[in-house]
């Protein structure tokens, strides 16, 4: 009689799971990462939001986005014009031909900051245009395709276009953009130096609450009508059609919603890693973010931000000894994982863990007592099969998990894909 | 023309044509208040293009469809549903991956808008009519279950139901017990008797006993075109329809 009920937005298994991840994120990291690898942690974060946002858009409304690398992208560039604006302030750049405008512009002979740039001296302004710029890029991008009914492999591949073109712009505009180094030299934000190492731990908990909020979010989408329409639209949209839906704007919603949430990644990026640059709005990150969410399981929330996490580790610890062979172990990892289990690790939780979970975990008696189910415990490895099976079972695992890679991790520097 | 108001249909010379192919050629039909009508007609004589141009799914090249006075040929999809005008498909369409409940509930007319979805709650009212229809269409022990583990002729029933709760006043069936069990069909023949109850229905139908239980009158289409029109016996005994159609 359980749908029979008002929609519930969180079930004990998701709480559960919610609590968990919380948990991982803003306790047991913390306490075991110091501070450069946390910050690592926080960059890999960033890159959960667009894996949640595909989730959404691609997992639970069959778009498949090929180029969310440019919302990211704007919603970290967004946020760098401001810090860049602020560290570029007459004094610290006296030595420039002209003082007081970003150092690249400077060294492309430009002579006075371009109308466009002006507003993002304000930041607020900088904030509203982190979500709202993106926003009204896939907005205008998706009531273009949408209308016309674009879609499936059509759109996909125009999302990956508009990723190239959008790359090949920012390089192109060297003087207003920064040209492939992107903006760097990023120092502080209101005063306030993000490039400390306390500054650097705030940021990161500053992440964990964004992700978490979008979370929040999309586990309310997803439960919501909305959610079940995405569903019913993936399965026969004409059919949603023809029960008295416009279709399309139920795409643009998702993926307008999509851009948004990768935005705030984006802009999360910039803040933590200090820098921002077209390798990260191009064809290659973008569909690295479509594999983290593929590992992580397309269905599932958390399962994004666990297959963002795992993948990315796999890859620093990968590309540091094969560096050119990373790529090809990406490739053969989403190919892997399309085909041996298509709803990634999320698909495998539910499958072979979530049966054997006692009562409490669904909701029936009142004391959650976390201890993980016997599973056999791999090494970190950085082969495309173990990990699979390790992270599947879930949180409580993970975070034994998570401790050992304080000692593998050592030194692991992240090289951008690219 | 007062005469002409009264019909719930009216479709007009209505023609159209791909790559110069007419699939539906000069056709005009009128439909009355809780008239069920029946079109039959070999394969590719066009029936599933008439419909899909009444629902908006293809383009009219050309005449017209008037439901309720309101031209629909220039409409959307979803403000034909909106004006009243329900189509079942030939194949189940159901949401496989959602529960019965919910396949029926995405279907009541409520919260059509993004937002409107967004704000959508499970009243009592929406728990109440989809109970109801569950009733109807015989599936009330199943509310709970993945529509895609329902039979075959469940899945039918299951769709029929997703029209039912959208109220509509024209109701359109696209061979609605084609692959279905002697039992199920029997039980289906029931089911459209009592569903059809105050208002029009346009049904495809090959099974002629069928035909013959349910329809007011009888449309036979042959190549995109009218052959006949009229009661069941008419139609039988019309020795161009037995040539083309009922001869074999």
């Amino acid at each position: 009689m359980s749908s029979r009920n008002q929609i519930r937005y969180f079930e004990r298994k998701d709480l559960i799971g919610f609590a968990l991840l919380a948990v991982l994120l803003m306790l047991v990291l913390p306490a075991f990462l110091d501070v450069f690898r946390l910050n690592l942690v926080g960059k890999y974060l960033t890159y959960a939001f667009v894996a949640l946002g595909l989730v959404l858009c691609w997992g639970y409304g069959g778009i498949l986005s090929l180029g969310q690398g440019v919302f990211f992208g704007l919603g970290g560039y967004c946020m760098a014009m401001f810090l860049k604006l602020e560290s570029s302030d007459p004094e610290s750049t006296a030595i420039q031909s002209t003082p007081g405008i970003p150092d690249f512009m400077d060294w492309n002979q430009l002579t006075e900051l371009p109308w466009w740039w002006e507003p993002f001296y304000s930041l607020s302004f900088s904030l509203l245009a982190v979500i709202l710029i993106p926003a009204l890029f896939a907005f205008i991008i998706s009531v273009a395709m949408f209308k016309r009914r674009v879609g499936g492999v059509y759109f996909a591949i125009i999302t990956q276009a508009i990723a190239a073109i959008l790359t090949i712009l920012i390089i192109g505009q060297q003087g207003y953009t920064g040209g492939v180094n992107g903006i760097t030299d990023l120092r502080t934000l209101k005063g306030w130096d993000i490039r400390s190492d306390e500054a650097k731990t705030i940021l990161y908990f500053v992440c964990c609450v964004l992700l978490i909020g979008c979370l929040v979010l999309a586990q309310f989408i997803r439960r919501n009508k909305v959610g079940r329409i995405l569903v019913a639209m993936r399965e026969q949209e004409d059919r949603v059609r023809f029960s008295g839906y416009d279709v399309s704007n139920f795409k643009i919603f998702v993926f307008c919603l999509a851009a948004a949430i990768s935005a705030i990644g984006g802009a999360m990026f910039t803040l933590q890693v200090g820098f921002m640059s077209p390798t990260f709005v191009g064809i290659v990150p973008s569909i690295e973010m479509v594999i983290f969410c593929a590992v992580g399981g397309r269905l599932s929330l958390l399962g994004a931000v666990y297959g963002t996490l795992l993948v990315n580790y796999a890859k620093t610890s990968f590309s540091e000894t094969f560096p050119e062979l990373w790529l090809f172990a990406m490739g053969a990892l989403f190919i892997g994982v399309v085909l041996a289990f298509p709803n990634g690790l999320a698909g495998l939780f539910q499958r072979y863990i979530e049966p054997y979970m006692p009562a409490w975990y669904w909701g029936k008696s009142k004391q959650p007592d976390p201890s993980p189910p016997p599973e056999p415990k791999t090494p970190p490895a950085e082969t495309d099969g173990p990990p699979e099976i390790q992270e599947s079972n879930a949180p409580t695992v993970a975070k034994t998990k998570k401790e050992t890679e304080t000692e593998t991790l050592k030194g692991g520097q992240y090289v951008p894909a690219d | 023309m007062s005469l002409r108001t009264e019909f719930v249909l009216a479709v007009e010379g209505l023609t159209v044509s791909f790559d110069g192919f007419k699939a539906v050629n000069g056709l005009s039909f009128y439909v009355d208040e809780g008239e069920i009508r029946v079109i039959i007609g070999p394969n590719g004589a066009g029936k599933t293009t008439v419909l899909d141009l009444i629902c908006g799914r293809t383009q009219a090249t050309g005449g017209s469809i008037k439901f309720r006075g309101k031209e629909l040929t220039r409409m959307k999809e979803h403000a034909i549903v909106h004006a009243g005008v329900g189509r079942k498909f030939q194949n189940p369409s159901i949401y496989e991956d959602l529960t019965v409940f919910e396949n029926l509930e995405l279907s009541f007319p409520r919260g059509h808008s993004v937002f409107g979805a967004l704000a959508f709650k499970r009243d009592a009212e929406v728990i109440a009519e989809v109970e109801s229809i569950a009733e109807t269409i015989f599936l009330t022990d199943d509310l709970d279950k993945s529509a895609g583990l329902l039979s075959h002729g469940q899945k039918q029933w299951l769709e029929i139901g997703m029209l039912l709760i959208q109220k509509p006043d024209l109701l359109m069936l696209d061979e609605p017990v084609a692959g279905m069990s002697v039992a199920e069909r029997k039980k289906t023949a029931e089911l459209l008797r009592r569903i059809t109850e105050g208002r029009s229905v346009i049904v495809i139908e090959h099974d002629m006993q069928f035909v013959e239980d349910i329809a007011d009158r009888v449309t036979v289409m042959h190549q995109g075109k009218m052959l006949s029109e009229g009661s069941m016996e008419r139609v039988k005994n019309d020795p161009k329809v037995v040539e083309v159609y009922l001869g074999h």
